[in-house]
Protein backbone atom coordinates (compact mmCIF):
# COMPACT_ATOMS: atom_id res chain seq x y z
CA UNK A 1 0.00 0.00 0.00
CA UNK A 2 0.95 3.37 -0.76
CA UNK A 3 0.87 6.57 1.26
CA UNK A 4 1.38 9.89 -0.38
CA UNK A 5 4.01 12.34 0.51
CA UNK A 6 0.84 14.62 0.58
CA UNK A 7 -1.11 12.70 3.06
CA UNK A 8 1.78 12.30 5.36
CA UNK A 9 2.14 16.10 5.10
CA UNK A 10 -1.09 17.09 6.14
CA UNK A 11 -1.60 13.81 8.61
CA UNK A 12 1.99 15.52 10.58
CA UNK A 13 -0.12 19.18 10.43
CA UNK A 14 -3.12 17.35 11.97
CA UNK A 15 -0.38 16.21 14.57
CA UNK A 16 1.54 19.51 15.09
CA UNK A 17 4.42 18.27 13.56
CA UNK A 18 6.88 20.33 11.99
CA UNK A 19 8.77 17.62 9.37
CA UNK A 20 11.40 18.28 6.69
CA UNK A 21 11.14 17.32 3.48
CA UNK A 22 12.89 14.44 4.08
CA UNK A 23 11.10 13.50 6.80
CA UNK A 24 8.11 12.96 5.27
CA UNK A 25 10.01 11.07 2.37
CA UNK A 26 11.63 8.58 5.24
CA UNK A 27 8.45 8.02 7.53
CA UNK A 28 5.96 7.83 4.16
CA UNK A 29 8.13 4.77 3.03
CA UNK A 30 7.91 3.26 6.66
CA UNK A 31 3.99 3.83 7.44
CA UNK A 32 3.40 2.20 3.99
CA UNK A 33 5.10 -0.88 4.98
CA UNK A 34 2.75 -0.39 8.44
CA UNK A 35 -0.71 0.03 7.04
CA UNK A 36 0.31 -2.77 4.12
CA UNK A 37 0.86 -5.34 7.17
CA UNK A 38 -2.59 -3.84 8.98
CA UNK A 39 -4.20 -4.38 6.06
CA UNK A 40 -4.93 -8.04 6.51
CA UNK A 41 -7.36 -7.20 9.00
CA UNK A 42 -9.49 -6.87 6.45
CA UNK A 43 -9.52 -10.75 5.63
CA UNK A 44 -11.72 -10.75 9.06
CA UNK A 45 -15.34 -11.08 8.90
CA UNK A 46 -16.44 -8.63 11.69
CA UNK A 47 -20.15 -8.53 10.38
CA UNK A 48 -22.30 -8.46 13.12
CA UNK A 49 -19.42 -8.18 15.34
CA UNK A 50 -20.01 -5.45 18.12
CA UNK A 51 -16.53 -3.23 18.47
CA UNK A 52 -14.50 -3.33 22.03
CA UNK A 53 -13.58 0.12 22.93
CA UNK A 54 -13.03 -1.45 26.45
CA UNK A 55 -12.69 -4.65 27.89
CA UNK A 56 -14.63 -4.23 31.18
CA UNK A 57 -18.43 -4.24 31.58
CA UNK A 58 -18.05 -0.85 33.04
CA UNK A 59 -20.96 1.33 32.19
CA UNK A 60 -21.50 4.53 34.07
CA UNK A 61 -19.14 5.63 37.41
CA UNK A 62 -20.45 7.84 39.54
CA UNK A 63 -19.20 9.65 42.55
CA UNK A 64 -20.47 11.97 45.26
CA UNK A 65 -20.55 15.50 43.75
CA UNK A 66 -18.61 16.91 46.47
CA UNK A 67 -15.77 19.22 47.12
CA UNK A 68 -12.11 18.13 47.75
CA UNK A 69 -8.89 19.28 47.54
CA UNK A 70 -7.26 20.47 44.51
CA UNK A 71 -3.24 20.98 43.39
CA UNK A 72 -2.47 24.92 44.31
CA UNK A 73 -1.94 27.83 41.80
CA UNK A 74 1.87 27.13 42.36
CA UNK A 75 1.91 23.73 41.70
CA UNK A 76 0.67 23.85 39.07
CA UNK A 77 2.88 26.30 37.69
CA UNK A 78 6.15 25.02 38.62
CA UNK A 79 6.73 23.04 35.84
CA UNK A 80 6.06 25.70 32.58
CA UNK A 81 8.60 27.21 30.75
CA UNK A 82 6.81 30.94 31.26
CA UNK A 83 3.83 32.24 32.95
CA UNK A 84 2.83 35.86 34.51
CA UNK A 85 0.53 36.63 36.73
CA UNK A 86 -0.51 33.32 37.71
CA UNK A 87 -1.69 32.20 34.05
CA UNK A 88 0.24 29.86 31.54
CA UNK A 89 2.16 32.44 29.14
CA UNK A 90 1.75 31.87 25.13
CA UNK A 91 2.53 33.89 21.95
CA UNK A 92 -0.03 36.21 21.29
CA UNK A 93 -3.23 33.94 19.83
CA UNK A 94 -5.72 36.85 18.89
CA UNK A 95 -4.76 39.26 15.90
CA UNK A 96 -4.70 42.92 16.44
CA UNK A 97 -7.42 44.50 15.22
CA UNK B 1 25.75 -12.70 48.94
CA UNK B 2 25.02 -9.21 48.88
CA UNK B 3 21.66 -8.06 50.30
CA UNK B 4 21.29 -6.54 46.99
CA UNK B 5 20.75 -10.47 45.61
CA UNK B 6 18.13 -11.38 47.60
CA UNK B 7 13.97 -11.28 47.33
CA UNK B 8 12.14 -8.79 49.40
CA UNK B 9 10.27 -11.61 51.10
CA UNK B 10 14.14 -13.03 52.29
CA UNK B 11 14.72 -9.62 53.45
CA UNK B 12 11.91 -8.84 54.98
CA UNK B 13 12.28 -12.02 57.23
CA UNK B 14 15.62 -11.10 58.04
CA UNK B 15 15.03 -7.02 58.73
CA UNK B 16 11.65 -8.73 61.22
CA UNK B 17 14.12 -10.67 62.93
CA UNK B 18 16.63 -7.55 63.79
CA UNK B 19 19.38 -9.36 61.67
CA UNK B 20 19.62 -6.60 59.24
CA UNK B 21 18.17 -3.22 58.76
CA UNK B 22 16.75 -0.85 55.57
CA UNK B 23 20.30 1.45 55.52
CA UNK B 24 22.25 -2.14 54.80
CA UNK B 25 19.84 -2.82 51.99
CA UNK B 26 20.43 0.40 50.36
CA UNK B 27 24.14 -0.12 51.21
CA UNK B 28 24.61 -2.71 49.09
CA UNK B 29 22.21 -1.58 46.23
CA UNK B 30 24.10 1.20 46.03
CA UNK B 31 27.27 -0.24 45.48
CA UNK B 32 26.12 -2.55 43.09
CA UNK B 33 24.57 -0.06 40.65
CA UNK B 34 27.82 2.05 41.49
CA UNK B 35 29.72 -0.51 40.29
CA UNK B 36 27.63 -2.22 37.25
CA UNK B 37 25.10 0.56 36.15
CA UNK B 38 27.68 2.23 33.77
CA UNK B 39 27.11 -0.83 31.53
CA UNK B 40 23.68 -1.45 32.11
CA UNK B 41 22.05 1.85 31.91
CA UNK B 42 18.97 0.68 33.58
CA UNK B 43 18.78 4.07 35.68
CA UNK B 44 17.11 7.22 34.32
CA UNK B 45 17.16 9.05 37.31
CA UNK B 46 18.36 7.67 40.40
CA UNK B 47 17.69 9.71 44.32
CA UNK B 48 20.83 11.03 45.74
CA UNK B 49 22.27 8.42 48.89
CA UNK B 50 21.27 11.31 51.31
CA UNK B 51 17.54 10.88 50.57
CA UNK B 52 17.33 7.19 50.63
CA UNK B 53 19.22 6.88 53.84
CA UNK B 54 17.06 9.43 55.56
CA UNK B 55 13.79 7.82 54.23
CA UNK B 56 15.07 4.48 55.23
CA UNK B 57 15.67 5.58 58.53
CA UNK B 58 11.70 6.38 59.29
CA UNK B 59 10.45 3.05 57.06
CA UNK B 60 9.96 0.53 59.62
CA UNK B 61 6.25 -1.30 59.18
CA UNK B 62 4.47 -1.79 56.30
CA UNK B 63 4.39 -5.23 53.43
CA UNK B 64 7.68 -3.34 51.95
CA UNK B 65 9.18 -1.96 55.16
CA UNK B 66 12.45 -1.10 54.45
CA UNK B 67 12.49 -2.16 50.55
CA UNK B 68 13.98 -0.28 47.73
CA UNK B 69 11.76 -0.47 44.64
CA UNK B 70 12.61 1.04 41.25
CA UNK B 71 9.83 2.69 39.32
CA UNK B 72 9.41 2.96 35.25
CA UNK B 73 10.14 6.57 34.33
CA UNK B 74 6.44 6.96 33.26
CA UNK B 75 5.37 6.88 36.59
CA UNK B 76 4.78 10.22 38.45
CA UNK B 77 6.11 10.49 41.69
CA UNK B 78 5.54 13.95 43.73
CA UNK B 79 8.62 16.76 43.15
CA UNK B 80 10.81 13.74 41.56
CA UNK B 81 12.01 13.48 37.86
CA UNK B 82 9.27 11.93 35.70
CA UNK B 83 9.74 12.31 32.30
CA UNK B 84 8.95 8.66 29.90
CA UNK B 85 12.66 9.12 29.02
CA UNK B 86 11.77 11.89 26.17
CA UNK B 87 13.46 14.91 25.72
CA UNK B 88 9.56 16.96 25.29
CA UNK B 89 9.14 15.90 29.87
CA UNK B 90 12.91 16.74 30.16
CA UNK B 91 12.83 18.21 33.83
CA UNK B 92 9.54 17.61 34.76
CA UNK B 93 8.86 16.99 38.48
CA UNK B 94 4.47 16.25 38.67
CA UNK B 95 3.03 17.61 41.68
CA UNK B 96 1.33 14.74 42.51
CA UNK B 97 2.45 10.96 42.87
CA UNK B 98 0.88 8.06 41.08
CA UNK B 99 -1.41 6.21 43.28
CA UNK B 100 0.73 2.71 43.34
CA UNK B 101 3.66 5.31 44.76
CA UNK B 102 1.62 6.29 47.56
CA UNK B 103 0.33 2.59 47.63
CA UNK B 104 4.31 1.24 48.14
CA UNK B 105 5.31 4.39 50.38
CA UNK B 106 2.53 3.66 52.61
CA UNK B 107 3.48 0.07 52.88
CA UNK B 108 7.00 1.30 54.02
CA UNK B 109 8.86 0.99 50.41
CA UNK B 110 12.06 3.07 49.56
CA UNK B 111 11.58 4.32 46.01
CA UNK B 112 15.04 4.31 44.82
CA UNK B 113 14.32 6.20 41.47
CA UNK B 114 13.37 6.36 37.85
CA UNK B 115 14.62 3.59 35.53
CA UNK B 116 14.92 3.69 31.58
CA UNK B 117 12.72 2.75 29.05
CA UNK B 118 11.82 3.11 25.94
CA UNK B 119 10.34 6.79 25.07
CA UNK B 120 6.66 6.81 25.96
CA UNK B 121 6.93 3.31 26.08
CA UNK B 122 7.19 2.93 22.25
CA UNK B 123 9.61 0.12 21.82
CA UNK B 124 10.41 -3.13 22.60
CA UNK B 125 14.44 -2.51 23.12
CA UNK B 126 14.57 0.21 25.82
CA UNK B 127 16.74 1.98 22.59
CA UNK B 128 14.22 4.45 21.64
CA UNK B 129 15.08 6.34 25.27
CA UNK B 130 16.64 9.98 25.18
CA UNK B 131 19.06 8.57 27.81
CA UNK B 132 20.62 5.88 25.26
CA UNK B 133 19.99 2.24 25.49
CA UNK B 134 20.01 -0.20 28.42
CA UNK B 135 22.00 -2.87 28.04
CA UNK B 136 20.86 -7.03 28.81
CA UNK B 137 22.49 -7.62 31.99
CA UNK B 138 23.40 -11.30 30.44
CA UNK B 139 25.09 -9.93 26.87
CA UNK B 140 25.64 -6.49 27.15
CA UNK B 141 25.83 -6.43 23.32
CA UNK B 142 21.99 -7.01 22.99
CA UNK B 143 19.07 -5.37 24.31
CA UNK B 144 17.06 -6.08 27.35
CA UNK B 145 13.78 -5.86 25.50
CA UNK B 146 11.53 -3.07 26.21
CA UNK B 147 9.40 -0.97 27.00
CA UNK B 148 10.09 -1.56 30.60
CA UNK B 149 13.93 -2.77 29.75
CA UNK B 150 15.38 -0.30 32.68
CA UNK B 151 13.37 -2.07 35.19
CA UNK B 152 13.81 -5.71 34.24
CA UNK B 153 17.68 -5.14 33.46
CA UNK B 154 18.34 -3.40 37.24
CA UNK B 155 16.29 -6.27 38.79
CA UNK B 156 17.84 -9.01 36.40
CA UNK B 157 21.22 -7.39 37.52
CA UNK B 158 20.96 -6.82 41.08
CA UNK B 159 20.62 -3.23 40.85
CA UNK B 160 17.21 -3.33 42.57
CA UNK B 161 15.26 -5.68 44.58
CA UNK B 162 11.98 -5.20 42.82
CA UNK B 163 10.65 -2.88 40.13
CA UNK B 164 6.80 -1.44 39.15
CA UNK B 165 6.71 -1.38 35.11
CA UNK B 166 4.16 -0.65 33.03
CA UNK B 167 2.07 -3.37 29.61
CA UNK B 168 0.90 -2.22 26.87
CA UNK B 169 1.39 -4.86 24.50
CA UNK B 170 3.90 -6.78 26.42
CA UNK B 171 6.27 -4.26 27.98
CA UNK B 172 6.68 -5.71 31.14
CA UNK B 173 6.29 -9.41 30.40
CA UNK B 174 8.90 -8.89 27.24
CA UNK B 175 11.33 -7.60 28.88
CA UNK B 176 11.36 -9.99 32.04
CA UNK B 177 11.54 -13.08 29.43
CA UNK B 178 14.61 -11.38 27.47
CA UNK B 179 16.53 -10.53 31.37
CA UNK B 180 15.33 -13.53 32.77
CA UNK B 181 13.38 -12.16 35.40
CA UNK B 182 9.21 -12.57 36.54
CA UNK B 183 6.82 -9.97 35.53
CA UNK B 184 2.97 -9.62 35.42
CA UNK B 185 0.57 -7.44 33.48
CA UNK B 186 -2.08 -7.97 35.86
CA UNK B 187 -6.32 -7.61 34.58
CA UNK B 188 -7.30 -4.08 33.44
CA UNK B 189 -8.66 -2.54 35.54
CA UNK B 190 -6.89 -4.51 38.64
CA UNK B 191 -4.09 -1.94 39.38
CA UNK B 192 -5.02 2.28 39.39
CA UNK B 193 -3.99 3.77 36.04
CA UNK B 194 -3.82 7.03 38.00
CA UNK B 195 -0.33 9.12 38.29
CA UNK B 196 0.74 6.77 35.10
CA UNK B 197 1.57 8.85 31.94
CA UNK B 198 -0.68 7.71 29.73
CA UNK B 199 0.14 5.82 26.40
CA UNK B 200 -2.61 3.71 25.31
CA UNK B 201 -5.55 4.03 27.98
CA UNK B 202 -7.85 1.04 27.01
CA UNK B 203 -4.34 -1.30 27.14
CA UNK B 204 -2.01 -0.15 29.85
CA UNK B 205 -1.94 -1.53 32.95
CA UNK B 206 1.48 -1.35 35.71
CA UNK B 207 2.49 -4.29 37.14
CA UNK B 208 5.42 -6.32 39.06
CA UNK B 209 8.92 -7.07 37.80
CA UNK B 210 10.46 -9.36 40.31
CA UNK B 211 13.58 -11.86 41.15
CA UNK B 212 10.83 -14.47 41.76
CA UNK B 213 7.19 -15.09 41.75
CA UNK B 214 6.72 -14.69 45.41
CA UNK B 215 8.03 -11.88 45.27
CA UNK B 216 5.78 -11.01 42.11
CA UNK B 217 2.55 -12.12 44.47
CA UNK B 218 3.69 -9.68 47.57
CA UNK B 219 4.38 -6.51 44.79
CA UNK B 220 0.56 -7.02 43.07
CA UNK B 221 -1.01 -7.58 46.42
CA UNK B 222 0.21 -4.21 47.42
CA UNK B 223 -0.85 -2.29 44.11
CA UNK B 224 -3.41 -3.32 42.99
CA UNK B 225 -6.75 -2.23 44.32
CA UNK B 226 -9.72 0.20 43.52
CA UNK B 227 -9.13 3.75 43.29
CA UNK B 228 -11.48 6.82 43.13
CA UNK B 229 -8.76 8.74 40.72
CA UNK B 230 -8.95 6.04 38.21
CA UNK B 231 -12.77 4.89 37.12
CA UNK B 232 -11.37 2.18 35.15
CA UNK B 233 -10.00 0.43 38.35
CA UNK B 234 -12.10 -2.28 38.92
CA UNK B 235 -14.51 -1.86 42.28
CA UNK B 236 -13.10 -5.83 43.63
CA UNK B 237 -11.91 -7.05 46.67
CA UNK B 238 -7.87 -8.01 46.70
CA UNK B 239 -7.08 -10.87 47.96
CA UNK B 240 -3.60 -11.49 49.36
CA UNK B 241 -1.76 -13.23 46.84
CA UNK B 242 0.90 -14.68 48.45
CA UNK B 243 -1.49 -17.11 49.86
CA UNK B 244 -1.78 -19.02 46.33
CA UNK B 245 1.49 -19.53 46.84
CA UNK B 246 2.72 -23.33 47.38
CA UNK B 247 -1.34 -24.44 46.03
CA UNK B 248 -0.87 -27.80 45.07
CA UNK B 249 -2.04 -27.85 41.26
CA UNK B 250 -2.93 -31.13 40.48
CA UNK B 251 -5.73 -31.65 38.16
CA UNK B 252 -5.31 -27.50 36.93
CA UNK B 253 -5.94 -28.19 33.14
CA UNK B 254 -3.57 -25.88 30.77
CA UNK B 255 -3.91 -24.84 27.14
CA UNK B 256 -1.72 -24.61 25.00
CA UNK B 257 -2.56 -22.73 21.64
CA UNK B 258 -0.97 -23.70 18.15
CA UNK B 259 -0.88 -20.68 17.11
CA UNK B 260 1.89 -19.59 19.07
CA UNK B 261 4.44 -22.76 17.75
CA UNK B 262 4.25 -21.72 14.63
CA UNK B 263 7.25 -20.77 12.21
CA UNK B 264 9.53 -17.96 12.87
CA UNK B 265 9.80 -18.57 16.35
CA UNK B 266 13.61 -19.61 17.50
CA UNK B 267 14.04 -22.92 17.60
CA UNK B 268 15.70 -22.67 21.25
CA UNK B 269 12.84 -20.94 22.46
CA UNK B 270 10.20 -23.32 21.25
CA UNK B 271 11.75 -26.29 22.97
CA UNK B 272 12.21 -24.68 26.43
CA UNK B 273 8.90 -23.58 26.25
CA UNK B 274 7.84 -27.45 25.34
CA UNK B 275 10.30 -28.77 27.91
CA UNK B 276 7.66 -26.56 30.28
CA UNK B 277 4.77 -27.63 29.11
CA UNK B 278 5.87 -31.48 30.34
CA UNK B 279 6.96 -29.96 33.52
CA UNK B 280 3.50 -29.12 34.07
CA UNK B 281 2.41 -32.36 33.02
CA UNK B 282 4.49 -34.20 34.95
CA UNK B 283 3.04 -32.44 37.92
CA UNK B 284 -0.44 -33.60 37.48
CA UNK B 285 -1.93 -30.61 35.09
CA UNK B 286 -3.58 -31.63 32.32
CA UNK B 287 -2.49 -30.31 28.82
CA UNK B 288 -5.08 -29.12 26.48
CA UNK B 289 -4.29 -28.60 22.90
CA UNK B 290 -6.34 -25.36 21.89
CA UNK B 291 -7.44 -22.95 19.26
CA UNK B 292 -6.91 -19.04 19.36
CA UNK B 293 -7.59 -18.80 15.64
CA UNK B 294 -7.29 -15.02 15.55
CA UNK B 295 -3.99 -14.83 16.95
CA UNK B 296 -2.13 -13.66 13.49
CA UNK B 297 -4.62 -10.28 13.18
CA UNK B 298 -3.88 -9.32 17.05
CA UNK B 299 -0.45 -7.31 16.19
CA UNK B 300 -1.93 -5.02 13.43
CA UNK B 301 -5.18 -4.58 15.94
CA UNK B 302 -2.69 -3.61 18.38
CA UNK B 303 -1.23 -1.28 16.25
CA UNK B 304 -4.12 0.48 14.84
CA UNK B 305 -5.58 0.91 18.66
CA UNK B 306 -2.44 1.90 20.66
CA UNK B 307 -1.50 4.75 18.24
CA UNK B 308 -4.82 5.98 17.50
CA UNK B 309 -4.96 6.30 21.62
CA UNK B 310 -1.56 7.40 21.79
CA UNK B 311 -1.90 10.26 19.55
CA UNK B 312 -4.79 11.12 21.49
CA UNK B 313 -2.95 10.95 24.82
CA UNK B 314 0.08 12.66 23.42
CA UNK B 315 -2.00 15.90 22.12
CA UNK B 316 -1.21 17.26 25.97
CA UNK B 317 2.60 17.54 25.32
CA UNK B 318 2.49 20.72 23.70
CA UNK B 319 4.90 23.24 25.34
CA UNK B 320 2.58 24.64 27.70
CA UNK B 321 2.10 23.67 31.05
CA UNK B 322 5.06 21.39 31.27
CA UNK B 323 8.27 19.96 29.85
CA UNK B 324 10.09 21.16 26.89
CA UNK B 325 9.30 24.18 25.44
CA UNK B 326 10.41 25.40 21.71
CA UNK B 327 12.44 28.81 21.94
CA UNK B 328 11.96 29.38 18.07
CA UNK B 329 8.04 29.91 17.73
CA UNK B 330 6.42 33.33 16.00
CA UNK B 331 2.98 32.07 16.95
CA UNK B 332 0.80 29.91 19.26
CA UNK B 333 0.41 26.84 16.52
CA UNK B 334 4.07 27.45 15.71
CA UNK B 335 4.96 27.08 19.38
CA UNK B 336 3.20 23.69 19.26
CA UNK B 337 4.28 22.47 16.51
CA UNK B 338 8.20 23.27 17.43
CA UNK B 339 8.12 22.00 20.56
CA UNK B 340 6.46 18.55 19.55
CA UNK B 341 9.04 18.00 16.40
CA UNK B 342 12.40 18.92 18.69
CA UNK B 343 10.79 17.00 21.55
CA UNK B 344 9.69 13.83 20.33
CA UNK B 345 12.03 10.81 18.72
CA UNK B 346 11.39 9.42 15.64
CA UNK B 347 9.03 6.31 16.90
CA UNK B 348 6.85 8.59 19.01
CA UNK B 349 6.24 10.80 15.64
CA UNK B 350 5.96 7.70 13.24
CA UNK B 351 3.35 6.44 16.00
CA UNK B 352 1.26 10.00 16.43
CA UNK B 353 0.95 10.27 12.85
CA UNK B 354 0.01 6.58 12.52
CA UNK B 355 -2.34 7.18 15.18
CA UNK B 356 -3.60 10.91 13.80
CA UNK B 357 -3.99 8.65 10.30
CA UNK B 358 -6.35 6.30 11.19
CA UNK B 359 -8.73 8.25 13.08
CA UNK B 360 -8.92 10.55 10.15
CA UNK B 361 -11.76 11.16 8.49
CA UNK B 362 -12.44 9.06 5.65
CA UNK B 363 -10.12 6.34 6.98
CA UNK B 364 -11.41 5.62 10.63
CA UNK B 365 -14.52 2.91 9.80
CA UNK B 366 -11.72 1.15 7.21
CA UNK B 367 -9.18 0.79 10.06
CA UNK B 368 -9.83 2.59 13.61
CA UNK B 369 -13.57 0.64 14.16
CA UNK B 370 -12.60 -2.70 12.27
CA UNK B 371 -9.85 -3.11 15.12
CA UNK B 372 -12.39 -2.37 17.63
CA UNK B 373 -14.24 -5.34 16.13
CA UNK B 374 -11.33 -7.47 15.79
CA UNK B 375 -10.50 -6.90 19.52
CA UNK B 376 -14.04 -8.39 19.93
CA UNK B 377 -13.70 -11.75 17.73
CA UNK B 378 -9.94 -11.94 19.94
CA UNK B 379 -11.77 -11.33 22.96
CA UNK B 380 -14.34 -14.29 21.97
CA UNK B 381 -11.19 -16.57 21.27
CA UNK B 382 -10.06 -16.29 24.97
CA UNK B 383 -13.49 -16.95 26.35
CA UNK B 384 -14.29 -19.47 24.33
CA UNK B 385 -10.68 -21.22 25.48
CA UNK B 386 -11.08 -20.38 28.93
CA UNK B 387 -13.75 -22.86 28.41
CA UNK B 388 -11.63 -25.70 28.63
CA UNK B 389 -9.06 -24.66 30.50
CA UNK B 390 -7.90 -22.70 33.62
CA UNK B 391 -4.34 -21.21 32.46
CA UNK B 392 -3.03 -21.33 28.90
CA UNK B 393 1.20 -21.36 28.07
CA UNK B 394 2.83 -19.98 25.32
CA UNK B 395 6.45 -18.59 24.61
CA UNK B 396 6.71 -14.79 25.93
CA UNK B 397 8.83 -13.79 22.94
CA UNK B 398 9.29 -15.39 19.60
CA UNK B 399 13.52 -14.67 20.19
CA UNK B 400 15.69 -14.24 23.11
CA UNK B 401 17.16 -10.89 24.11
CA UNK B 402 18.57 -9.59 20.10
CA UNK B 403 21.79 -7.15 19.36
CA UNK B 404 21.12 -3.78 20.23
CA UNK B 405 20.72 -1.99 16.46
CA UNK B 406 19.41 -5.11 14.59
CA UNK B 407 15.64 -4.15 14.22
CA UNK B 408 16.04 0.24 15.03
CA UNK B 409 15.33 0.55 11.31
CA UNK B 410 12.94 -1.66 10.54
CA UNK B 411 9.56 -0.86 12.81
CA UNK B 412 7.61 -3.58 11.48
CA UNK B 413 9.99 -6.12 12.44
CA UNK B 414 10.04 -4.67 15.96
CA UNK B 415 6.65 -4.61 16.60
CA UNK B 416 6.01 -8.28 15.72
CA UNK B 417 8.54 -9.12 19.01
CA UNK B 418 5.13 -8.74 20.45
CA UNK B 419 3.24 -10.98 18.73
CA UNK B 420 3.21 -13.28 21.90
CA UNK B 421 2.39 -10.79 24.62
CA UNK B 422 0.05 -8.37 22.31
CA UNK B 423 -3.68 -10.46 22.34
CA UNK B 424 -3.61 -10.83 26.42
CA UNK B 425 -3.43 -6.59 26.39
CA UNK B 426 -6.35 -6.73 23.83
CA UNK B 427 -8.64 -9.08 25.79
CA UNK B 428 -7.92 -7.45 29.05
CA UNK B 429 -6.85 -10.35 30.79
CA UNK B 430 -3.81 -10.64 33.34
CA UNK B 431 -0.25 -13.15 32.12
CA UNK B 432 3.21 -13.32 33.40
CA UNK B 433 6.42 -14.39 31.94
CA UNK B 434 8.22 -16.33 34.06
CA UNK B 435 12.30 -18.10 33.33
CA UNK B 436 12.13 -21.19 31.73
CA UNK B 437 15.44 -22.12 30.46
CA UNK B 438 18.77 -20.62 29.00
CA UNK B 439 19.65 -20.47 25.15
CA UNK B 440 22.96 -22.41 24.63
CA UNK B 441 24.74 -19.17 24.39
CA UNK B 442 23.17 -18.42 27.81
CA UNK B 443 20.80 -15.68 26.82
CA UNK B 444 17.16 -16.45 29.10
CA UNK B 445 13.58 -17.43 27.84
CA UNK B 446 10.26 -17.00 29.00
CA UNK B 447 7.06 -19.26 29.78
CA UNK B 448 3.81 -16.70 29.55
CA UNK B 449 0.83 -17.56 31.90
CA UNK B 450 -2.08 -16.35 30.93
CA UNK B 451 -5.43 -16.84 32.95
CA UNK B 452 -9.17 -15.39 32.60
CA UNK B 453 -9.95 -11.63 33.77
CA UNK B 454 -9.23 -11.57 37.45
CA UNK B 455 -7.85 -14.66 37.78
CA UNK B 456 -4.05 -13.57 38.84
CA UNK B 457 -4.61 -16.24 41.79
CA UNK B 458 -4.37 -19.31 38.85
CA UNK B 459 -1.44 -17.66 37.88
CA UNK B 460 0.55 -17.15 40.72
CA UNK B 461 -0.15 -20.96 41.62
CA UNK B 462 0.92 -22.24 38.47
CA UNK B 463 3.89 -20.05 38.19
CA UNK B 464 4.80 -20.57 41.32
CA UNK B 465 4.66 -24.95 41.32
CA UNK B 466 6.61 -24.57 38.06
CA UNK B 467 9.00 -22.05 39.60
CA UNK B 468 10.04 -24.54 42.65
CA UNK B 469 9.88 -27.25 39.91
CA UNK B 470 11.64 -26.76 37.23
CA UNK B 471 14.49 -24.44 38.92
CA UNK B 472 14.87 -22.15 36.26
CA UNK B 473 15.78 -18.74 37.92
CA UNK B 474 19.33 -19.89 40.08
CA UNK B 475 21.66 -18.34 37.64
CA UNK B 476 22.90 -14.66 37.80
CA UNK B 477 24.07 -12.27 35.04
CA UNK B 478 28.36 -12.02 35.07
CA UNK B 479 29.21 -8.47 35.44
CA UNK B 480 32.65 -9.05 36.77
Amino acid sequence: MDISIDSVRNVAKLARLKLSDRELEFFAGQLAIILEYIDQLKKVDTSGVEPTSHVLPIQNVFRKDSTGSSLTQSDVLKNTASSEGGLFKVPRVVEES
Amino acid sequence: MGLNQRTALDLIESVKRGKINSSDIIKDVLKRIKDVDSKINAFAHLNSAEDLFKNAEGKKSGRLAGIPVALKDNLCENDRLTTCSSKILSGFKPPYSATVVKKLEDEGAIILGKTNMDEFAFGSSCETSCYGTTRNPWDTKRIPGGSSGGSAAAVAADEAVMALGSDTGGSIRQPAALCGVVGMKPTYGRVSRYGLIAFASSLDQIGPITKDVSDCALLLSVISGHDESDSTSADMPVPDYTDFLGSEIRGMRAGVPKEYFVEGSDPEVEKSVRKAIETFRGMGVEIVELDLPHTKYAVGTYYIIASAEASSNLSRFDGVQYGHRSSSSKDIIDLYSATRSEGFGDEAKRRIMLGAYVLSSGYYDAYYLKASKVRTKIKEDFDNAFKKCDVILTPTSPTPAFKAGEKMNDPLNMYLSDVYTIPANLAGIPAVSVPCGFTKSGLPIGLQIIAQAFREDNIIKAAHAFEVTAKCNNRKPDLG
